[in-house]
Order: structure tokens, then sequence, then C-alpha cells
């Protein structure tokens, strides 16, 4: 609640400097129609242009807010109304595979992300794992971790799908697999650092016990990584995110966020773009906090302080 | 003699190879250690002492020299958990409560379940914890960590206890506490204990056998045996025989240090 008001405050400079801007940037557009109409324009109406017009270059957050509406519920709703006296789940499966539903095109990278995500983190343990009991995997294998960060993952991208299409696997796969591209990397990195964050004592402790590298493993490295992996389980699912929307980029044909913003972009409709982005990172956020939420409930049942 | 030997150095050394040229922590170091003594090592950094501590442990290995642990080499006796080590830091694990923590070495020596519950409730007892076992560390003391971190050493029933500096980071107040109630614990297990510390009062309430080492190349200058009786209260301390033992460890260490400069 301490927080409330600092937030709210930034929140509605944010929304005034938007507004602000969709009128410095979509002024042109009404001055050149109100130049070929051959009428005056004053502030007032230049200001309800600005914040109207239907292809804006930037449009304000009602119409994006708008269109989300209008391509979430109201699609939602007149696809209902037009299966009536249909069978309930034909129905339903109507309403979610409208191509025009934003909730659909959702759906859709929400489950190449999750399914990226799961890739990648898992992927990024089992490196981490190898890297730190492996000398000779940390010398070999790190540097291409952190090589294989530095391509543009949207040059890569293209690539991954024809060499997964060549081998037989199309659709959800190959989007996922652009996912885990870039959610691993975080994973490796934190995992590295918690497994080995162990000080010297108390690894002579477990000398001490004459422990075997595997109860180590179990008993104290790996409890010791959890603050470690969740910090970067935050990082990865946004990156996971950021995949999956890559992936659409170029697999536009199935659907999902980043296709329709590829649609907005072929058309010219900002308002699409937007109202896509807005989704996507409505998504992040919920995607972000759930983990947060798993960390906490996780380090709680643990015992760590909090 | 009839004791028992529990631990014997003979000509015992260790000398690190660093960019400066060799360190020798430790050099021809002979020491015998019997059944149920409490032994204290003192002298300044670098003498060795925490070296030769971590010999016994097998922690180090030695250069030159022999050394046996319940007459076998170190590494036989860590291998047959011979000793428990108390480091300086208690090194508890926050994700383990008290008993998780005592119970950890129980769990990695593969002892049944009903034989842990058994012993960590033993050795709480003996540690004065019981009634703690379910809280994490962060909801204790520092004292009562490391109170925790002994009883953790003691579950598995070694007779012999190895202690680096235990109490070195504790206030005056609970260092005494704890020195009391380790004399209290030591009589009741007759266990063999080796215990390195920087304060001579402590290793002169505490010990039987008082160990003094010098630095460059480390080494042991002088093994008192101790005249004060095994009873020993608090206030002791302030007694003639007291102040004399320390007196000598002081002289010790200062001869130590003369033929250093």
């Amino acid at each position: 609640m301490r927080n409330f008001f600092p937030i709210l405050t930034v929140t509605l400079v944010i929304f005034a400097l938007w507004y602000a801007f969709a009128i410095v940037l979509n002024k042109h557009w009404a001055y050149d129609k109100a130049t070929r109409g051959g009428y005056e324009l004053s502030f007032t109406e230049l200001v309800a242009d600005t914040w109207t017009q239907k292809k804006p270059r930037l449009p304000t957050p009602d119409q994006v807010a708008g269109e989300i509406w209008k391509s979430t519920g109201t699609a939602a709703m007149k696809k209902w109304a037009r299966t009536e006296g249909d069978p309930l789940s034909e129905r339903i499966s109507q309403v979610l595979g409208d191509k025009r539903n934003l909730i659909r095109h959702a759906w859709l990278t929400l489950s190449a992300t999750m399914l990226g995500f799961v890739f990648g983190t898992g992927l990024g343990i089992l490196l981490a794992v190898g890297i730190v009991h492996n000398r000779a995997m940390d010398n070999s294998v790190m540097p291409w971790v952190i090589t294989s960060q530095t391509i543009p993952i949207l040059a890569l991208a293209p690539m991954i799908i024809v060499v997964l299409n060549a081998v037989g696997l199309s659709g959800l796969v190959p989007k996922a697999v652009i996912s885990a591209y870039l959610s691993f990397f975080p994973v490796v990195v934190g995992m590295v650092k918690g497994l080995r964050s162990p000080d010297a004592m108390q690894l002579d402790q477990m000398r001490t016990w004459f422990a075997s590298k595997a109860q180590i493993f179990w008993k104290l490295r790996l409890p010791a990584s959890v603050p470690y992996l969740f910090t970067s389980l935050k990082i990865g699912v946004a990156a996971s995110l950021v995949g999956a929307i890559v992936g659409e980029l170029t697999i536009s044909q199935d659907g999902g966020l980043g296709a329709r913003m590829l649609q907005g972009n072929y058309y010219g409709t900002t308002l699409i773009i937007w109202a896509s982005l807005i989704v996507a990172a409505a998504l992040a956020a919920v995607l972000v906090s759930s983990v947060g939420l798993a960390e906490r409930i996780t380090k709680k049942r643990m015992g760590f302080v909090q | 003699m009839s004791l028992d030997v529990v631990i014997k150095a003979e000509k015992l050394s260790l000398t690190f190879e660093t960019n400066d040229g060799p360190v020798h922590a430790l050099q021809d170091v002979d020491l015998t250690i019997n059944k149920g003594e409490f032994v204290s090592f003192i002298g300044p950094s670098g003498c060795g002492k925490t070296t030769f501590l971590r010999v016994l442990a097998d922690l180090e290995t030695p250069t030159g020299g022999t050394v046996t642990v319940n007459g076998m080499t170190p590494r036989e006796a860590r291998r047959k958990r011979a000793y428990g080590f108390v480091f300086q830091a208690a090194g508890l694990y926050p994700w383990r409560t008290v008993a998780g923590n005592i119970k950890l070495p129980l769990e990695i020596m593969g002892i049944s379940k009903a034989e842990q519950k058994q012993l960590v409730q033993e050795v709480l007892d003996l540690v004065h914890l019981s009634g703690f076992e379910n809280k994490f560390p962060w909801q204790l003391s520092g004292g009562m960590q490391q109170r925790a971190s002994i009883a953790r050493a003691l579950s598995f029933q070694a007779d012999i206890l190895l202690m680096d500096e235990p109490f070195g980071a504790l206030d005056e107040i609970v260092r005494d506490h704890l020195n009391e109630q380790l004399l209290e614990l030591w009589a009741k297990t007759n266990k063999t204990i080796g215990f390195v510390t920087h304060s001579i009062p402590e290793a002169v309430y505490l010990s039987t056998k008082i160990v003094v080492m010098s630095p460059r190349p480390g080494r042991v200058t002088e093994v008192i045996e101790s005249t004060l009786p095994k009873e020993r209260p608090l206030d002791i301390r302030e007694s003639p025989e007291f102040l004399e033992l320390a007196h000598r460890v002081r002289e010790g260490l200062r001869a130590g240090h003369e033929d250093d400069a």
C-alpha cells in the first residue's frame, strides 16, 4: 500500500505523456485533412481529431484499450451469438478458434512460451550441472553459451525453423526452440553461480563427513542454488515470451501475438500492433509474477528468510 | 604409560608451494594426544595451528613425516568418520531446521531414520538446545547456532572432536558461557578434543594440555600440561594456579616470537 501513490503518480505521468505525444505525432494528418477540406482547426478540434483517428501514428491508451476489447470480448460475443443453436462444446471451440480473437493468439503465444521455457530451463540446468562438475565442460561450453547470445535471434530464427522443418518438426516445437534458445542463457549463468555458491568451508565440512559428489550435489549445491535459479527464471520466462513472439514473426501463418503484430504492420493498422503489444506485455507481467509467487512459496517452505 | 594414544604426529611437515616460494606451514611437529585429553593449540596467525588440525582431518595432506588418528592414516580415519569437525562459522544450512542440520551427516552416512531421530535428540540435550529442533538457523542467536553446529559434529558419535576457533566470532559473554558448557560436555562424553584458539584464557581454562606454536616455519615451541583440576568453575580463572599457567603460555608465545625476529 505504501507503494500505491508513487506507482499511481508514475502511471499518470506516463499516460499524460502518451496523450501529449499522440497529439504531436498525429497532428500532421489532422492538418492535412483540414487543408484539403478547406477549414481551420481550433486547438480543441485538433486534440479531438488526433485522439480519435482510424489509423493514427500513435494511438491513445483508450483507443488501444478499445481495440483490445473489440478483438477479445466483442469478437467472442459476436461469434457466440452467431453459433446460436450449436452444441456448447462446438460453440466454445468456435469462439476460441476465431482468428480475429486476441485471446486465441495470446493462448498460442503462451503455449509456445511455456514449452520453450520448460525446454530452456531444463537445458540450462543440465548445462550448469555439467559446467560445475566438469572442468573440460567449464572451459569448452561456457564460451559457446555466451557466443550463442551475441547472435541476433531475428537472424537465427528463420534458420532454426528451416532446419527443424527439414527434420519434420513444425508448428509449436520450432517456436518453442527459439524461445528456449533465449531462455536457457540466464538459467545457465544463474545456476552455475548458484551451484558454486557453497563456500570452501561448507565443502570442507562435507569432506569431513566423507560425502560423495552426488550427496554434495543433492544436499548442498542444489538447495543452495534455489534462490539463484528463481532470479534466473524470472528473466528466463520473459525471454521465452520474446522468443515465442520472434518465432511467430517467422511462422506467422499459425497465428499468435507476433503474427498479429506482423499483420498490423502489413496493413498499417497501428491499433492492432499496439493491442498485441499491450497483451504481450500483460502476458509477460503475469508470467513474471507467477514465477515470483512460486519463488516466495518455495523459499518460505524451504525456510529461507523473507 | 597405559594411556591410549589417539593422535600421534612424528616429524610432521607441510610445505605449500606458492608463487613467492615455499611456505613452511608445519615443520617437524612431534605431538602425542591421548584418549580423553583436551588439547588446545595456541599461537599467532601463520603458526600452523589450523593447518595441523586440518591435517588430522585429512583436509590437508602433509608433505613429510607421519601422523596417525586412532592408529589409522587421516584419510582412513575420515572414511571411518572417526572425528567431528567444528569450523569457525556455524555453517548451518538455512533451508534446514536445527534438527535437519544435525541430521545431515547422519543422512550422508546412511543411518536409519529411527536412529537419526534418537541421535539428534541426544546431542540436542547435550548442547542444551532441546525444544529448538524445528527452528530455522536465522531464528537462533550466534551462540545457539554454534551450539547446533557442535551438536552436528557430535551427532555421529565420533570420539574425537576437532574444533577450529569455534567461538572466535562470538562475544566475550557468550564465549564464557559456551566454554563452560563445552567442559561439561567433555566431562559427560569423554571425547578427545583438539581445540584451536587465539585466546590465552580460553586455552588455559579448557585444556589439559596446551600446545604453544610459532610461525615461519610453523612449529611447536612448547607443550604445557595443565595442573588445574578437571572440575573447573568459571572463577577458577582468578586463582593463582590459573594465572601462573596463563603466564607460562604467554612466555612461551613470546619466546616463539623472539627467535622469529
